[in-house]
C-alpha cells in the first residue's frame, strides 16, 4: 500500500498537469455531490422580472430567459451530467468485461460471435446509432444511458478480450487450475483483477466521450426535459439568444461541459502513466 | 495489376457481412423492441384502421424470417417507408437533403486535412517547438470541445461581435435564389450557372459551420500525422536517405511523408464516422437544411420511419467510405497483400 502511495506521489510530482486534472476531478465530484447546497439560488426558481441579466456580482453567470440563475443551474447540472455518464460507462464496463473476457478466454466460436457483434456496432457512425436507439426505445433519460452504454461497449470488449487472451496461459492461471478452480472462478478471481488497470484507463478516457455524447443527445432534444438543468440542454436553450448577444446563457454551461471532458481526458493520460508497468520505475 | 484487382474484389466481398450486420441491427431497431411497431410507424395521430393497414403492409403478422425478407426486399426496392411529418417517401426526403450535408462535411474534411497535415508534419519535424505545442493544444481542444459549443462560440464572435459573417441560418441568405439544381452542391451549381455573387454568398454561409466541423476533425488527423511522421523519421530508410546526401525536402516529402500518409489515410475512415455524428449537431446550430436537421425534426415529431431511414443511410454511407479508403490503400500501397 505504501509503495503504491509512493508511486502515486512520484507520478504526480513528475507531471503537474495530472495534479491539475485530479484536483479538477475532485472539484467536479464535489459539485455533483453537494451542488444543491452550494448553489446560491434555486436552479428551478423563475423570476421573469429579472430575466436575461448579464453577469454581475449577484448573478455570477447572469440569468436566463426565465430569470433563473445560470451559475446555480450550471452547478446543479453537474450531478445529472456526471450521473448519466457514470451509469453509462459502468454499464459498458460490466458488459464489455463479461463479453471481452469470455471471448478472450474461450476463443473459438464465442470469440467470433462477439467479435462480429462489436464490428457491427462499430460499422455505424456511433452518435447516429445512439440517436436511432433512443428513437426506438423511447425518449427518456434511462434510454440515453442505455444508448451511450451500447455504443461504448465494443471499446471495452476489445480491451478486455486483448488483455484476457494474453493472460489465458499465464502461470498463475495454470496454478489456479491445478488447485481445482473452474473456468468461471479463474476468470473472476485471477484474470479479472489483473485486467483491471488497463480497463480503468479505458474508463477514464471513455468518460469524457460519454459526457460529450450524452450532452449532444440532450442538445438535440433527446432525454432530459426542461426545466431540468443539464449542460447540453442549457446550451440548446441559450443558442436562441446568442445571435442577439446574450452569450452567457450558452457559453457558461458549454465551458463547464468542456472543462469536465478536458479533465477526464487528462485524467486518462495521467492514469495510464500510473498503471503502465513499462513506465513504472 | 490483376493481383490488385483480386485484392480489391476480396475487399468488396468483405464489406458484405458489414452491410448485412447493419441491416440486421436496423431491422432489430425497428421490429424487435418493446411496444407495437405498427403503432410507431403509424404515428401519434393514427386510428385503429390505419394501424392495422400498416401492420399488413409491413408484414408484422408473419414470422420473423418472413418479416426480415420483406424488410430487405423493401430496402432494395428503395421503399424505406413514408415520412409521417412530410408525407413523402423517406428515400426521397433523404436524397434531396443529402447534398447539403455532403457539401458541408466534405468541405469541413478538406479544411481539416489542409490544416492538419502541415501542422502534424511541422510538429513532428520540430519536437518541442511552438508548432509542436500548438499541435498539442489543438489536439486536446479538438477532443474536449463539444462541436455545438464551438459552433455557437464562432457565431457569437463572427456574427454578433465582429459582424463579419452573414446570419447563421441555412445555406443561402434569403436575398439570394438557390442556383439551378445540377449536383445539389450550391457552390458548384452556382459556378456552373456562372453566378459569382451566389457563389460568394454560399461560401460565406458555409465558412462557419465548415470551420466548426473542421476544427473537430482536425484533432485526430493532426495527432495521427504527427505520430506517423515521428515513426517514419526514426526509421532506417530515412537514415540511409540522409546518409546518401539527399536534400531535406526530398527526405521529408518523398520518403517520410509518403510512408506516413498510409496510417493517416486509415484514420480518415474513423474521422468520417465522427463527422457524420457531429454533422447532426452542427446542422442544428446553423439551421443547415441537411439530413441531420431532418433527423432531428423527425425525432421530435416521433417520425419513426424517417429516423430509422436516416440511421441506416448513415451506416451504409460509412461502410462505403471505409470501403473506398481501403480500396485506395490497396492501390496506393505496394505492400498491401504482398505477405499473403
Amino acid at each position: 500500500m505504501e509503495r503504491h502511495l509512493k508511486h502515486f506521489c512520484y507520478v504526480m510530482g513528475e507531471n503537474p498537469v495530472t495534479v491539475f486534472a485530479f484536483s479538477l476531478f475532485a472539484l467536479i465530484v464535489f459539485f455533483a455531490l453537494f451542488g444543491p447546497w452550494i448553489a446560491p439560488y434555486d436552479p428551478l426558481a423563475t423570476n421573469v422580472a429579472n430575466a436575461l441579466q448579464s453577469p454581475s456580482w449577484h448573478h455570477l453567470f447572469g440569468t436566463d430567459q426565465l430569470g433563473r440563475d445560470v451559475f446555480s443551474r450550471v452547478i446543479a447540472a453537474t450531478r445529472l451530467d456526471l450521473g448519466i455518464a457514470t451509469s453509462a460507462v459502468a454499464l459498458s464496463f460490466l458488459f464489455g468485461c463479461a463479453l471481452g473476457c469470455s471471448a478472450g478466454f474461450w476463443g473459438g466460436w464465442i470469440d467470433r460471435l462477439i467479435g462480429r457483434f462489436s464490428d457491427t456496432i462499430m460499422a455505424f457512425p456511433l452518435f447516429v446509432l445512439a440517436m436511432g436507439i433512443v428513437a426506438a426505445m423511447g425518449n427518456t433519460v434511462e434510454n440515453i444511458i442505455y444508448a451511450t452504454a451500447i455504443i461504448n461497449l465494443p471499446f471495452y470488449a476489445r480491451v478486455a478480450r486483448a488483455e484476457t487472451s494474453v493472460r489465458r496461459q499465464a502461470g498463475y492461471v495454470h496454478a489456479a487450475r491445478l488447485c481445482g478452480s473452474g473456468n468461471i472462478r479463474i476468470l473472476a478471481t485471477q484474470i479479472f483483477p489483473n485486467i483491471l488497470p488497463p480497463m480503468m484507463v479505458q474508463v477514464s478516457l471513455n468518460m469524457g466521450w460519454a459526457i460529450l455524447n450524452a450532452a449532444g443527445l440532450s442538445f438535440i432534444g433527446l432525454g432530459v426535459r426542461p426545466p431540468d438543468a443539464e449542460w447540453g440542454i442549457m446550451v440548446a436553450e441559450g443558442a436562441n439568444y446568442i445571435i442577439s448577444g446574450e452569450w452567457w446563457l450558452a457559453i457558461f454551461p458549454g465551458l463547464a461541459l468542456m472543462l469536465a471532458v478536458f479533465c477526464f481526458n487528462l485524467l486518462g493520460d495521467g492514469l495510464r502513466d500510473l498503471v503502465d508497468p513499462q513506465r513504472r520505475t | 495489376m490483376s493481383n490488385k484487382l483480386i485484392q480489391i474484389g476480396r475487399r468488396l466481398a468483405q464489406a458484405l457481412p458489414s452491410v448485412f450486420g447493419v441491416i440486421v441491427i436496423s431491422f432489430v431497431l425497428t421490429r424487435a423492441l418493446p411496444g407495437d411497431p405498427a403503432v410507431y410507424f403509424a404515428g401519434d395521430m393514427a386510428d385503429k384502421d390505419s394501424i392495422e393497414q400498416v401492420r399488413q403492409s409491413l408484414g408484422l403478422d408473419k414470422s420473423w424470417a418472413e418479416q426480415f425478407t420483406i424488410y430487405v426486399r423493401n430496402l432494395i426496392n428503395g421503399d424505406w417507408g413514408t415520412s409521417l411529418s412530410t408525407g413523402r417517401s423517406v428515400t426521397e426526403e433523404l436524397l434531396t437533403r443529402l447534398p447539403a450535408s455532403l457539401e458541408l462535411t466534405l468541405i469541413a474534411l478538406g479544411l481539416a486535412i489542409l490544416a492538419a497535415l502541415p501542422l502534424g508534419v511541422l510538429a513532428a519535424t520540430r519536437p518541442n517547438s511552438w508548432v509542436d505545442h500548438l499541435c498539442r493544444v489543438m489536439v486536446t481542444a479538438g477532443v474536449s470541445l463539444p462541436t455545438f459549443f464551438t459552433g455557437l462560440f464562432l457565431v457569437y464572435i463572427f456574427y454578433y461581435f465582429l459582424g463579419w459573417s452573414p446570419s447563421p441560418l441555412g445555406r443561402l441568405s434569403i436575398v439570394y435564389l438557390s442556383p439551378p439544381h445540377v449536383t445539389g452542391f450550391y457552390t458548384i451549381d452556382s459556378l456552373l450557372a456562372g453566378d459569382q455573387e451566389t457563389f460568394v454568398a454560399s461560401i460565406a454561409q458555409l465558412i462557419l459551420p465548415a470551420a466548426t466541423l473542421g476544427l473537430f476533425a482536425l484533432a485526430p488527423i493532426a495527432r495521427m500525422t504527427r505520430a506517423a511522421m515521428l515513426g517514419a523519421l526514426a526509421s532506417d530508410f530515412i537514415r540511409t536517405a540522409r546518409a546518401n546526401g539527399l536534400s531535406n525536402r526530398v527526405v521529408l516529402v518523398t520518403y517520410a511523408f509518403r510512408n506516413a500518409a498510409l496510417p493517416v489515410l486509415t484514420t480518415l475512415g474513423m474521422v468520417f464516422s465522427f463527422l457524420l455524428g457531429a454533422n447532426v449537431l452542427v446542422e442544428k446550430v446553423f439551421s443547415w437544411p441537411g439530413i441531420g436537421s431532418f433527423a432531428i425534426q423527425a425525432l421530435v415529431a416521433s417520425d419513426y420511419a424517417a429516423v430509422q431511414g436516416f440511421v441506416l443511410a448513415m451506416a451504409l454511407l460509412f461502410v462505403c467510405v471505409n470501403l473506398f479508403i481501403d480500396v485506395l490503400l490497396t492501390m496506393v500501397d505496394p505492400r498491401v497483400g504482398l505477405d499473403e
